[in-house]
């Protein structure tokens, strides 16, 4: 006889293994349907957004707060050094900066002689509030307050502080998801300013924490790569735009394999403390079409 | 009636808590995991049922905002929840140490299967290292949490406990 028999007068309940087992089914459905497919990425995140966005808009909102009192706790004699240390940087800085401006002048002179005008630091550029971090510790994902609606598209890149954060991943009217480039599994093509060379940047979970990116298959038989070289995207990455910055090369050692090399990268961006970021609207895509 | 409502609204409550605030404040780089604690506490209070239900939604809305593809991170806390909800005979509300226990196994399993789903699976060994750094600290994060945390619901459960006896008693009454 089946368990589950309804009897006159009884309310009808069902088991709990019964519905275990529904919503277990449900739930491998649903992984095998959203696996490949996007066929519930509209209504659902449509319905996430009107629901829960608003509510996020407001407490990342306390959660900044928080934060910023709890760094505000940090001893004040640390700040004072450091203020002391950055007054002497910004007099480097402002100096270099008369010589760099002075550069820049001549440079875009020549441009203009060269007809390169189309220069990779003029891509358009939305502002966006950071209101949500992943909940979970093995990735490194954020939402962030604008979407469909203010004009963004899957696969814009995100920018922060001048280096490069990620890519939009997953989008709702008034929300998106940006998955970082420290996440681990995602990897990014690069390539050495200085040579030129193209390598592998990719997260690592391992590594997040301390703002390191790994790097891999860079063949430089020439030794020309030294710590401290700049790393931006390359020209052949396919969802990223060319020349957005990554990082810094920290260590370099060879593979096993004798012909590439591997290695750590300083992220450019603080990944920390990012509450604001810059999405830009321009696509690699656009270039093509 | 009422009770259920607070249990559905507590999940989205508890998710921008996490998503929103505690991500704020990070110890160590490690966030506390309210989904799993309190689809874990729910399974224990109410039951497999409620428990499973509980623990789905809450893995839902992880899903539907973080992971790649929906119903992963649903299926893995339902099962943990339904699990806990089998201990919910032996539910006392004076005992500490048994949803103390349960909560640190419910993370350290969530951990550990989160690990070979979403890691193992591609190929990333070290699972010593993933231990050490994100499961270990999270548990330990989430367990310092819910001393906090599991007082809080457990009094609200109290009171529709002891709302519930007295109107049955009013009822015998009259």
């Amino acid at each position: 006889m089946s368990p589950i028999v309804k009897s006159k007068g009884e309310r009808f309940t069902l088991p709990g293994k019964y519905l275990l087992l529904i919503l277990t089914c449900i739930c491998i459905l649903l992984m095998i349907l959203t696996y490949g497919t996007s066929v519930f990425d509209v209504p659902v995140n449509s319905v996430a957004g009107t629901i829960l966005v608003p509510f996020e808009r407001g407490i990342s909102r306390a959660g900044e707060w928080l934060r910023n009192r709890k760094e505000e706790l940090a001893s004040v004699q640390s700040l004072l050094e450091e203020n002391e240390q950055l007054r002497e940087r910004i007099a480097d800085l402002t100096e270099e900066n008369t010589i760099l401006t002075q550069e820049r002048y001549e440079l875009i002179e020549m441009q203009n002689l060269l007809e390169l005008s189309e220069t990779y630091y003029s891509y358009n550029k939305v502002g966006a509030r950071i209101i949500a971090k992943e909940p979970g510790n093995w990735y490194d994902s954020f939402i962030i307050d604008k979407g469909t609606d203010d004009g963004l598209a899957l696969d814009m890149n995100v920018i922060a502080g001048g280096g490069l954060v990620g890519r939009i991943t997953k989008i709702g009217p008034n929300w998106a998801r940006v998955t970082s480039i420290i996440s681990d599994g995602v990897n990014v093509s690069g390539q050495v300013v200085s040579s030129d060379l193209t390598l592998i940047v990719s997260g690592d979970l391992s590594l997040a924490g301390m703002g390191l990116l790994r790097f891999s298959q860079l063949s430089d038989p020439d030794d020309l790569v030294i710590k401290g070289d700049k790393i931006v995207t390359s020209n052949i990455s396919d969802k990223y735009l060319p020349g957005l910055l990554i990082g810094y090369i920290d260590t370099v050692t060879d593979d096993a394999n004798n012909l590439t090399e591997s290695g750590t990268i300083v992220c450019a961006t603080d990944f920390e403390h990012l509450e604001t970021v810059l999405v830009i609207t321009d696509m690699k895509i656009d270039d093509y079409e | 009636m009422i009770q259920r409502i607070l249990v559905a609204i507590s999940i989205p409550f508890f998710f921008l808590l996490q998503s929103c605030v505690f991500t704020y404040m990070k110890l160590g780089d490690i966030v506390p995991n309210f989904m799993v604690l309190i689809a874990c506490i729910y399974g224990f209070f109410y039951g497999e049922k409620t428990g499973a239900i509980c623990g789905f939604f809450c893995g839902l809305l992880i899903d539907i905002f973080f992971s790649p593809m929906l119903g992963m991170n649903a299926l893995i806390i339902m099962l943990i929840a339904y699990i806990n909800g089998g201990f919910s005979d032996l539910f006392y509300a004076e005992d500490i140490r048994l949803p103390m226990i349960l909560i640190t196994l419910s993370d350290v399993s969530y951990g550990l299967m989160y690990y070979i789903i979403a890691f193992l699976l591609r190929g990333r060994l070290g699972i010593g290292s993933y231990i050490l750094n994100v499961i270990f600290p999270e548990v330990f994060y989430t367990l310092l949490v819910s001393l906090v945390i599991y007082p809080i619901l457990l009094g609200i459960d109290t009171l529709f406990k002891n709302y519930r006896i007295r109107k049955e008693r009013e009822k015998q009454d009259v």
